[in-house]
């Protein structure tokens, strides 16, 4: 008999009537479709399709840029550095918060405008191209892939780094 | 006898048309004084019955309430300024340069809805280090400081996404700087970057988030913040702590104990 009781108080516990079965299936319902909503909505806030420009951009012949020439395009947001090696390209894009640096001839640096960062485009025994000299910036300058295509122009992908003063970082005519 | 501005009113508030609009009527009694408040659908959200102080005026108001006043003022300027400006890459700096040139009373416009969005900033801190040092964050008040935060976050949301709109130099890269920042999140960073811009620069897609941040979400969040901001100071007794409060008398008794 207490057996009995036991298994029913058991059974009670687990037991929902009409009314508490209905409330729950209907949260429960609202519940899935809340989440559902959810994920909807931060996939909805990501574009699918972005109209940015590509980030292969296409510097022309190598005949423009002069021995030992830094030069600056605004619009790419790199820089294609003739040196010595051969020809590499270094981001232009300060590592800091993302403003555009300048090439400072006078001083042989590149210096960021908006809070200080200063890097160096020679390179000495400890210091590679694209290194912090001082500054906020808490990564040196990336280089960036740079190559020939079949009509001669050099190319520069902005999404890929590569390695500093690496062999194939380098262009050499 | 001539009749007093009061009574005069107290007509109007007895006619059919006045009770079929506030269907409250006339009479001086608690009840009907408390019924106009709580059946007017604007009044409402006020708490019933306040303190007679909560009603007088102050120079500042608070400070609170003038940083109200700068935020009607830029509804009230922002919505002309919409009809001039195309939120798209293209047209958005010509628009911008059209009202400050071209469109008449639009540097007029633009001007004040500058200079409040300044003063509402200046105003949001002030209030809120007024409260700090008057100790107007203690209980029963610490929710309505956390509401406050929340409505500081929202003003500085607003002038950061207004920034971007005029689409020029130091817009772009105030925004380039801001967003990277953002990016500096622990794990999300770069997520958040990407889902604030709708991209990975400062492009067309930023731009009209930034249009729809502004115009649309972040005011109607500070409209709603607002809200229960000014419902609970009204309900918990004026914005600072009165001698007469149980807690201040707590704090005046413990520091005479420790004397």
């Amino acid at each position: 008999m207490a057996e009995e009781q036991k298994n029913t108080s058991a059974e009670s516990a687990i037991d929902v009537n009409r009314r508490q079965f209905f409330a729950k299936l209907g949260l429960g319902s609202l519940s899935i479709a809340a989440a559902g909503t959810a994920a909807f909505a931060y996939q909805y806030l990501q574009p699918n399709v972005l109209y940015e420009p590509s980030p292969v951009v296409n510097q022309g012949k190598p005949d423009r840029y002069p021995l030992d020439s830094v030069t600056l395009d605004v619009n790419a947001g790199i820089y294609i550095i003739h040196s010595q090696e051969g020809y590499f390209s270094l981001s232009a894009v300060c590592t800091h918060l993302g403003c555009l640096t300048a090439w400072k001839p006078e001083l042989g640096i590149i210096a960021c405008p908006c809070h200080g960062s200063k890097f160096f485009v020679q390179a000495d025994a400890n210091h590679k191209p694209g290194d912090k000299i001082e500054g906020p910036a808490p990564r040196p300058l990336p280089w960036k892939r740079i190559w020939l295509n079949d009509d001669g122009d050099l190319l520069v992908d902005r999404s890929t780094d590569v390695p500093p003063l690496a062999r194939d970082s380098f262009v050499r005519i | 006898m001539a009749k007093t501005a009061d009574q005069y009113f107290d007509e109007l508030r007895a006619t059919r048309v006045w009770r079929s609009i506030f269907r409250s009527g006339t009479g001086s009694s608690t009840l009907k004084r408390a019924l106009a408040i709580q059946q007017n659908v604007f009044l409402h959200l006020f708490s019933t019955k306040v303190r007679t102080r909560m009603l007088s005026f102050s120079a500042t108001w608070y400070l609170g309430t003038l940083t109200l006043g700068t935020f009607f003022i830029l509804v009230a300027t922002g919505i002309p300024l919409m009809l001039y400006y195309h939120p798209s890459a293209p047209q958005a700096y010509n628009d911008t340069k059209d009202l400050q040139f071209v469109v008449s009373s639009g540097l007029f416009l633009r001007n004040l809805h500058r200079w409040s969005a300044h003063a509402m900033v200046f105003l949001v801190f002030a209030h809120m280090f007024k409260v700090f040092y008057r100790g107007a964050y203690r209980t029963p008040r610490e929710f309505n400081w956390v509401i406050g935060i929340v409505l500081l976050l929202i003003t500085l949301l607003l002038s950061y996404t207004g920034y971007l709109l005029p689409w020029d130099q130091l817009a772009y890269w105030a925004i380039t700087v801001g967003s990277n920042i953002a990016s500096a999140t622990p794990i999300i960073g770069d997520k958040i970057h990407f889902l604030l811009l709708g991209g990975n620069t400062v492009n067309a897609n930023a731009l009209l988030r930034f249009y729809v941040l502004h115009c649309m979400i972040l005011p109607l969040a500070a409209m709603f913040f607002v809200a229960i901001h000014f419902w609970r100071i009204r309900k918990d007794g004026g914005l600072y702590a009165h001698s007469s409060e149980p807690a201040v008398r707590r704090a005046n008794a413990a520091e005479k104990e420790g004397q």
